[in-house]
């Protein structure tokens, strides 16, 4: 399996630079690698396969990674692809890079990363390095949506992604006794297998209603893989005795450095809690999320063009050949809307197809019915994706969680007290200007975490938050970047 | 039955070795992030936020939420759910922004 990084590097010129090495990166790299352009994949983690098929950290020796993953398979094909294509000099890989910005235009783009697990190329971190290439894809993933609730920034509440991400990488539990809540399917895979990793999970819940998905037989006759990616996931759920509570929330944890135990209560279309339904649940962790959100910094930064996703969010607009609105950048996976592997493996290889074309390479015999095939499969799963975002998405009533000192930005420790104060009492209509009012949003995490919730308290959907550079970035690096710029 | 994860995935790793949280020695995998051998050790804060000083830990666990920030061999505000731990390592709960622990 490739883990070794090429060394730190500027002035690389490629074809094409890839960002982000998960199941869209990955695709999109051997198929344009196959097609015959020269390639960097760029990644912040130290293996690929990015947050869906992250690996156990090489030292752990994991003989059946297997057993915490879905369609394994593929993925070690990818790999095995992509070890070819390193091996043959066609692909550089610069895992441990994180981009924190990417300049240019078409034909003459330049992708700028710092090294590092932590990505600050600081102590046992990589260098800066600077890779230039005349098409750029954007597989850059998403993270988790989160809704804040009295409690959620006690020691032991942890992101759902954020539990399973932590199991995948470094085979660890955040308790013993774990409630999964929020909303979405994610949660079936994690509590699928937290339980399978050891956990008890006395119960998943879920604040939308997955009898909800019968109302379309149509999208669901279209995709039977999804029905039995989903009666799998029920049945693995059963086996490990975990209760499902669809139309209900955890609105509060308690305890007082830690998780102790959460309120459950049944919840109305909207999310709003039933009064009198609230029952209290022991646990030593909770794993929460209302869904994802794709990661768009690099390409806003790059003016990329933006539509609304059924449950608000935002995400890249493109076209049939997964190019964004911005000439000479692709886009492919979470950030084009949140569909799943499946989805990311055949645009990444739709976009690579695409690039190779723009890039005047020869189209391989046969290629036409293959693309053909694949942008069909990519309508019935974007439906299918559609469906889904529909059905989870956030109901307003999940404010009624909220007390008055309720923390909604976790960095800055700014309550809902604050925020309603400044959309009710100063007038404030969206995200940008609560953020002013209150500094919501202008922490560490620069509103990734409290942007759904402060932009929808607002009365908005997720805000499509512009950000200069995607990752934090030591001022000497800048400071060198200006210095050669001006050679 | 109970199993755990490296169980499950039938994992053989290197030898285990120690680094240091607020002086007492943790031990750790192979591999395993900062933030991975802490909730190992039972652990799940290590920092104390800077207005009202309550404990925070790994949230989001895969770099973006800078909710699990350590001062790791000096160095403040490192995401301990990227930094892998490494032997003889020091790591200290973060106090605020950490800077003044390293004046």
């Amino acid at each position: 399996m490739p883990r070794s990084s090429e060394p730190a590097a500027t002035g690389v010129v490629v074809d094409l630079v890839v960002i982000g090495a998960g199941p869209a990166g990955l695709a999109a790299v051997n198929t344009a690698a196959d097609l015959g352009l020269s390639c960097a994949l760029l990644d912040a983690a130290a293996l690929p396969g990015g947050q869906f098929y992250r690996q156990p950290a090489t030292g752990l020796r994991a003989a059946r990674p297997q057993a915490l993953h879905h369609g394994w398979r593929v993925f070690a094909a990818h790999t095995a692809r992509l070890e070819a294509h390193r091996a043959a000099g066609r692909v550089r890989q610069f895992a441990g890079h994180h981009v924190w910005s990417v300049s240019g235009g078409v034909g003459a783009w330049e992708s700028h990363a710092l090294g590092g697990a932590d990505g600050t190329g600081g102590p046992g971190g990589g260098q800066a390095a600077t890779v230039r290439a005349r098409a750029v894809l954007c597989a850059t993933g998403a993270h988790e949506r989160q809704l804040p609730f009295p409690g959620w920034t006690l020691p032991g509440v942890v992101g759902a992604g954020g539990a399973q991400a932590m199991l995948k990488a470094g085979l660890v539990l955040p308790g013993r006794w774990v409630v999964v809540a929020g909303s979405g399917p994610l949660l079936l895979a994690v509590a699928g297998s937290l339980a399978e990793a050891g956990a008890r999970v006395p119960v998943l819940v879920e604040a939308a209603d997955y009898a909800g998905y019968a109302r379309r037989p149509g999208t669901l006759g279209r995709n039977p893989g999804k029905l039995v990616e989903g009666a799998a996931q029920a049945a693995r759920l059963l086996r490990h005795r975990v209760a499902v509570r669809t139309r209900s929330a955890v609105i509060a944890a308690h305890g007082t450095d830690r998780v102790e135990a959460v309120t459950v209560a049944r919840v109305d279309r909207d999310w709003r809690p039933v009064p009198g339904t609230g029952r209290r649940v022991a646990c030593d962790a909770l794993a929460v999320g209302h869904g994802l959100l794709p990661q768009l910094e690099l390409a806003l930064e790059l003016g990329c063009a933006v539509r609304a996703l059924p449950d608000g969010s935002p995400a890249l607009i493109v076209d049939a050949e997964q190019r964004t609105s911005v000439e000479g950048l692709w886009a492919a996976g979470e950030s084009t809307g949140l569909g799943g592997a499946e989805l990311a493996l055949i645009e990444g290889e739709l976009a690579a197809h695409s690039i190779a074309a723009a890039l005047r390479r020869p189209v391989p015999v046969g290629a036409d019915g293959r693309l053909r095939a694949l942008g069909r499969r990519r309508e019935r799963l974007r439906e299918f994706a559609d469906l889904m975002a529909e059905r989870h998405r956030p109901g307003v009533g999940w404010a009624d969680w909220l007390s008055p000192d309720t923390e909604i930005c976790r960095c800055e420790e700014v309550t809902a007290g604050a925020v309603k104060e400044a959309v009710e009492e100063l007038g404030a209509g969206d995200q940008r200007t609560v953020k002013l009012l209150t500094r919501a949003g202008m922490g560490w995490c620069q509103g990734r975490m409290c942007g759904s919730a402060v932009a929808r308290l607002a009365g908005g959907n997720d805000p499509a938050g512009t950000r200069p550079l995607s990752c934090p970035v030591p001022m000497g690096v800048l400071a060198a970047d200006d210095a050669t710029d001006e050679q | 039955m109970s199993r755990d994860p490296l169980a499950l995935v039938r994992a053989h790793p290197g030898p285990a070795f120690e680094f240091s949280f607020d002086g007492e020695p943790v031990p750790a995998l192979p591999g395993q992030s900062i933030a991975a051998a802490l909730w190992a050790s039972g652990r799940l804060s290590w920092r104390r936020t800077r207005h009202t000083g309550r404990p925070r830990g790994a949230f989001c666990g895969i770099g973006v939420c800078f909710d699990c920030l350590v001062v790791s061999d000096g160095q403040p505000n490192v995401r301990a759910c990227l930094a892998r731990a490494v032997p003889g390592g020091t790591v200290a709960t973060q106090e605020g922004t950490g800077y003044a622990q390293i004046q």
